[in-house]
């Protein structure tokens, strides 16, 4: 009973407290707004947040572009028609379109013509060269329905019936290393994700406990005046609070300024051969929604952190300072 | 001031304190009982010898001591004992009534609230002005600021800091930060109060007016414990000595 009174005089107080502080918002507040520990202490969460969200970022623009890679390849299969004697490579061509449009899970067929044909062997052979008077196998791009593929062995096989000189390639090869290359990308951005997330929280705990001795001398006095540990605590979350915040939220924006202005550094260089090489890897290298959700997650991770570290420091110091048996202490 | 300023001083405080009706009965039925019994308490650090031994004696409502002793006699041991910042090692302490070795973490707040503690460092906070500082016990208590702005700054005044209540501890000289640590551990109206070495760090002028203060306090009703190894200013008052020598407690009434 003593002790539910003490809860409710506790519970109380704290409202009361509350309440004050918002009828008073021009009271010293209890805990010293600024100070060189709590400026060093929000510097280094505004880095630590920093680093860790261009990881999280990095992480999930690897993640994306790889199952982009991965979906892109899974939806189309392309069928090589080998020059021969006596065979007319168009009439060829026009075939294997046919069979493949007729076959289930084909969601579309078309022939690659000689001007892209020229500009993908453009890096070996040149520009302006005559394809009819070399013997260059030619190309009908498969596009098919992912969900729903169709039997790739039963169309290879009447492929190579009707067009002997027909090779159809599914890139299951391909697409099995990316999707392992992707994996392995992933994993290993997770990886170093985790050892920056450690690192950060790590860094933040101790930054914490270093700014939070500096104070000791006030959780004493407001505990030799009567303060109950409850009351104490919270005002030292409330201020860690607003430190993290401001550190992480720094830190957080600052990252996904970076990446807003690759970004549209990006879009906006389409043309030049950097921005094209880029694309090409990351496409318009956005971090997505994923991204940038898990940046602000971040953020509240490390504030709360934070505030965390701050009140168990509290409780910590009032418990070595509060009837202490000198034999246990 | 005069006893007569101070008593409506207090008077005023406990009654915003502690509630009207209360404080008649309360007083009454009190005046005169222990506050804080110590019966055989002896106290060691770690495995280390007792460094207090057998000490047995009482604080009462309304008395005045000084504690005294050579340095490193354990003043500051017993003091901490006394406001529930130390566990002894073996005998019983009763404060206000209770056992210690029964009290919860949940219960040392409200039993804190009445002992004043006025440490030798003052221990003020250096971002608040003296005001502030002194209102602070009231504030940590969730009191709303209308209700103990005038308690406060008479208490200030009362004390002599009229002039400084809006002046930070950096710019208050040693007096002044002892007045208003003196002023912070009485503003809520305590049962007692313990004084660690209150006159260590001012002259013999302001020494002496701030035992004319300790006195005038315990006038109004409050017990005095006063550590200090100051021969002088104890030989200034005819008062109860509890002298510590080798961790025993020898009483002089």
């Amino acid at each position: 009973m003593t002790d539910l009174a003490a809860h409710l005089v506790d519970i109380r107080e704290r409202v009361l407290g509350w309440a004050n502080s918002l009828r008073q918002p021009r009271a010293t507040p209890i805990v010293p707004p600024g100070n060189v520990a709590g400026r060093a202490l929000t510097t280094v969460i505004a880095i630590m947040t920093f680093l860790a969200s261009l990881t999280v970022g990095g992480v999930s623009l690897v993640s994306e572009t790889a199952g982009r890679w991965q979906n892109d390849i899974s939806e189309e299969i392309t069928v090589q028609v080998k020059p021969a004697e006596g065979l007319d490579m168009l009439v060829a061509l026009e075939t294997v379109r046919q069979i493949a449009i007729e076959t289930p899970g084909v969601v579309g067929a078309s022939i690659m013509d000689e001007a892209s044909t020229g500009r993908l062997l453009e890096p070996w052979l040149g520009e302006g060269v005559d394809l009819d008077e070399l013997p260059v196998p030619r190309l009908v791009i498969i596009g098919i329905d992912s969900d729903d593929p169709p039997d790739f062995a039963a169309l290879g096989e009447e492929l190579r019936r009707q067009v002997p000189q027909s090779e159809l390639d599914d890139h299951r090869a391909w697409v099995s290393r990316l999707v392992a290359m992707a994996r392995s990308m992933v994993l290993a951005g997770s990886f170093v994700l985790a050892l920056v997330l450690i690192a950060t929280i790590l860094t933040v705990v101790f930054a914490t406990r270093g700014a939070m001795s500096g104070n000791r001398q006030i959780v004493e006095v407001l505990h030799f005046v009567g303060a109950r540990a409850g009351f104490i605590a919270s005002e030292f979350q409330r201020h860690f609070l607003r430190l993290g915040l401001i550190g992480a939220a720094t830190g957080g924006v600052l990252a996904m300024m970076v990446f807003a202005l690759i970004g549209s550094w990006t879009d906006s260089n389409r043309a030049t051969p950097e921005a094209d090489q880029i694309s090409a890897l990351f496409g318009s290298f956005s971090i997505g929604w994923f991204g940038y959700a898990g940046v602000v997650g971040l953020i509240v991770t490390v504030a709360t952190l934070t505030a965390l570290t701050s009140r168990w420091t509290v409780t910590r110091h009032l418990a070595e300072i509060d009837m202490i048996s000198p034999v246990e202490g | 001031m005069h006893r007569r300023e101070m008593a409506k001083v207090f008077r005023h405080c406990r009654v915003v304190s502690m509630g009207r009706t209360e404080i008649g009965p309360l007083v009454e039925r009190e005046r005169g009982s222990g506050l804080i019994r110590f019966e055989n308490v002896g106290l060691r650090y770690d495995m280390g010898p007792e460094v207090l031994r057998d000490l047995t004696f009482e604080i009462r409502r309304q008395s005045f001591q000084f504690l005294t002793g050579p340095s490193g006699a354990g003043k500051t041991s017993l003091l901490r004992m006394l406001f529930l910042a130390l566990k002894p090692t073996r005998g019983l302490i009763t404060v206000l009534g209770r056992d210690v070795a029964t009290l919860t973490r949940r219960d040392l707040p409200s039993i804190r609230r009445r002992i004043g503690v006025v440490f030798q460092d003052f221990r003020l906070l250096d971002h608040m002005t003296t005001y502030e500082n002194v209102a602070l016990p009231l504030r940590v208590r969730g009191k709303e600021e209308a209700t103990y702005r005038q308690d406060v700054v008479d208490l200030i005044k009362w004390v002599g800091l009229g002039e400084r209540i809006n002046a930070l501890p950096v710019v208050l000289s040693g007096g002044e930060k002892q007045r208003a640590a003196i002023a912070r551990a009485l503003i809520d109206q305590p049962d007692i109060l313990l004084a660690d070495e209150p006159t260590g760090n001012v002259d013999a002028p302001l020494a002496r007016r701030l035992l004319r203060l300790f006195l005038e306090l315990n006038r109004s009703g409050t017990a005095v414990v006063i550590a200090t190894h100051d021969l002088g200013l104890m030989d200034q008052v005819e008062a109860r000595r509890l002298v510590l020598s080798d961790g025993r407690l020898t009483i002089y009434d």
